[in-house]
């Protein structure tokens, strides 16, 4: 069962890349996710009427690729719009406006949901949550292929062979209930119900965020470990900076709603551009006590999303804020790197911005 | 290669299931275990009362009205019409518990329909189904049920009637406040992103977690239905004479209060008994069903 799984899958994924050199056919073909000014506002307080009283700008024209089989980070601080883009991904929220593109084919006109839901599955972060108390694992897990039309001996069969994928022991796990479990265990689940879809990618929400560090290590190894063996895509979603360096092959950064900075991980990391993205970088605890961090970290909390900055959101706590960054926002500008881009209007010649490092 | 998985799954080891270990820890609770012996005990002698009651409750004696209890013949005395009192209350559960469980049982079903889909789907079907509901919640509860037996006419059916509308509005209002914060648990939005329909999501993940709390609401329910319908049938709206019931006997027996008083307080004391035993009953079922306990 489990070699037949595998082979099916290889075999999916050799018809579309062509096995024999996958990094050379990813950059040629089309990206497999391609998500392009995705828009969603939540209405305030409705008022008795149905008039709204504003709304939060909860993602605010987010445009980017996944390219089959690398893993994309998407870091930010709470309330950046992170966990909403993913939710808006799976369509657990209806976009406001914006195109998902997945395998070339528009979502929506060209793909209907239920088919797009089967290639991209989501695991959630709260592990005890995302699973029913009142269902057994193995039901927990069997639930997806059932709802799409598997008989139940062979959903179960699935079930158990996902359990035993993801390290736990169907013998002894398939008929446990959430609360008989530890986190990890729990969260090796949660991924195992949404491997029962043979899905293309998989949306971490800080999956791994709320297990302690030794079981993220685990379930992160897991994780690299599955992706290998079934050719997954990763959108791995979190706050921890480390992580998204250890997992991404490239980074997507986003601050109230937006997209900053998108790039290959050590690019990014070794070069950030823009200077949010510094500041968050230069929060990252330091494991060298020689070298603990002295600056300052950035001030403040984000600004409010119902009414967002004009112009470029980070001006109001940016230590390099021009004129020119309140008053427009600044484009998506193409760096030294191919595929590393930033929006900020330092980095755009005859912005009116002094640059970087005549600011600081 | 699906034998071999199949002849797996023959080999889990169950973990007891839910049920189990809600019977469990409710067994290990000693009020809840004696309620549940009274509510038992009544509900047999409701249904065995031709073979428990000593004489009939029908019967009348000029001669033996208000006998004290302990009367040799009535062992709990005899009351205006010098009918047996024990045998009158032995009875008098049949119809008392009918119109007490009844419209709590109906309500219960009907209730929760309402509920769990306006809290399911939310939006303006909630809006529209809860503030009908509320409109309901303008009337106390003993008026509403008055006034509807009242217009509908006395009777035992009417007022089973007029009781099931007096108890679906907070039965649905728990239901829905129960289903709205299940609905936003990230499991259903897995279930969602499963690519389920909304009837399928509601039967195997939202009913089974909210069915519970619901149910011990109900039950708690059971001992006011249990007093309204008494009420009812003080007011001479509910059960006629000569039925007995304990409201309708309490009511009948309450010229009595200064002769015997001892006696005119029995139909009293049965409908307390009950409704505590149904309280206690629905106390323990609650803490029983708390998985983290």
């Amino acid at each position: 069962m489990t070699q037949d799984f595998v082979q099916e899958l290889g075999q999916e994924l050799g018809e579309e890349l062509g096995m024999e050199d996958a990094a050379a056919a990813m950059v040629a073909s089309q990206p497999l996710l391609q998500v392009n000014e995705l828009t969603k506002h939540f209405p305030l307080g409705k008022g008795l009427f149905g008039r709204s009283a504003g709304v939060v700008r909860a993602v605010d024209g987010v445009s980017f690729e996944v390219r089959a089989g690398e893993t994309l980070g998407i870091v930010g601080e709470s309330g950046c719009g992170k966990s909403t883009t993913a939710r808006l991904l799976v369509d657990l929220i209806r976009p406001d406006s914006g195109q998902i593109i997945l395998d070339g084919q528009q979502v929506g006109p060209e793909m209907s949901v239920r088919e797009m839901r089967r290639r991209m599955q989501m695991v959630f972060q709260d592990s005890y949550a995302s699973l029913n108390p009142r269902l057994t694992m193995e039901d927990a897990i069997a639930f997806g292929p059932m709802v799409n039309g598997a008989p139940r001996q062979q959903a179960l069969a699935l079930a158990h062979d996902l359990l035993f994928k993801v390290g736990l022991e169907p013998r002894r796990f398939a008929g446990r209930y959430p609360h008989e479990l530890s986190g990890g265990q729990r969260q090796r689940v949660n991924i195992a119900r949404a491997l029962a879809f043979s899905p293309k990618i998989v949306i971490l929400d800080e999956a791994v965020s709320a297990l302690d560090k030794s079981v993220e290590a685990q379930v992160l190894n897991l994780l690299e470990d599955l992706k290998g063996e079934l050719g997954l895509t990763y959108i791995f979603i979190s706050h921890d900076l480390n992580v998204v360096r250890h997992m991404s092959d490239r980074v997507m950064v986003m601050y109230l709603g937006q997209v900053v900075e998108i790039g290959p991980v050590e690019s990014l990391y070794g070069n950030a551009a823009h200077p949010y993205t510094r500041a968050l970088l230069a929060a990252m605890p330091s494991m060298d006590p020689d070298r603990r961090t002295m600056e300052a970290p950035l001030a403040g909390d984000p600004p409010n999303p119902i009414n967002p900055p004009s112009g470029c959101r980070f001006h109001t706590r940016c230590r390099f804020a021009a004129p020119v960054c309140s008053a427009q926002q600044p484009p998506p500008q193409i760096l030294r790197d191919a595929g590393h881009l930033t929006a900020c209007h330092a980095h755009v010649p005859g912005s009116g911005h002094p640059g970087l490092e005549s600011a600081a | 290669m699906t034998a071999v998985s199949i002849e797996k799954l023959a080999t889990v080891e169950k973990s007891p299931g839910y049920w189990a270990g809600v019977a469990r820890r409710f067994s290990r609770d000693p009020v809840a275990m004696i309620a549940l012996v009274v509510v038992v005990g009544l509900i047999l002698m409701a249904i065995f009362a031709p073979l428990v009651a000593p004489s009939d409750p029908y019967r009348t004696s000029m001669l033996r009205r208000l006998r004290p209890i302990g009367t040799e013949g009535f062992p709990l005395g005899a009351d205006e019409l010098g009918r047996d009192m024990l045998s009158r209350l032995i009875y008098g559960a049949r119809l008392s518990l009918l119109m007490g469980v009844t419209p709590v049982v109906i309500a219960f079903f009907i209730g929760s329909a309402i509920g769990i889909t306006a809290g399911y789907v939310g939006g303006r079907l909630n809006t529209a189904l809860m503030r009908t509901i509320d409109v309901f919640f303008a009337f106390p509860s003993v008026l509403l049920a008055i006034a509807l037996s009242g217009a509908l006419g006395a009777g035992i059916f009417n007022g089973l009637l007029s009781l099931t509308v007096v108890f679906i509005p907070p039965i649905a209002r728990i239901a829905e406040s129960v289903t709205t914060a299940v609905r936003r648990i990230e499991y259903v939005e897995a279930a969602r992103a499963s690519g389920a329909s909304a009837f399928t999501i509601v039967r195997v993940h939202v009913l089974g977690n909210v069915i519970g709390p619901i149910f011990v609401y109900a039950t708690g329910l059971i001992s006011v239905s249990l007093i309204l319908a008494s009420g009812l049938s003080f007011l001479g709206l509910g059960v006629k004479p000569p039925e007995p019931e304990w409201g309708l006997m309490l009511n009948t027996l309450r010229n009595a209060i200064y002769v015997q008083p001892w006696v005119a307080a029995l139909p009293g004391l049965m409908i307390f008994i009950t409704s505590i035993s149904f309280n206690l009953l629905s106390d323990g079922l609650r803490s029983a069903m708390d998985i983290k306990a």
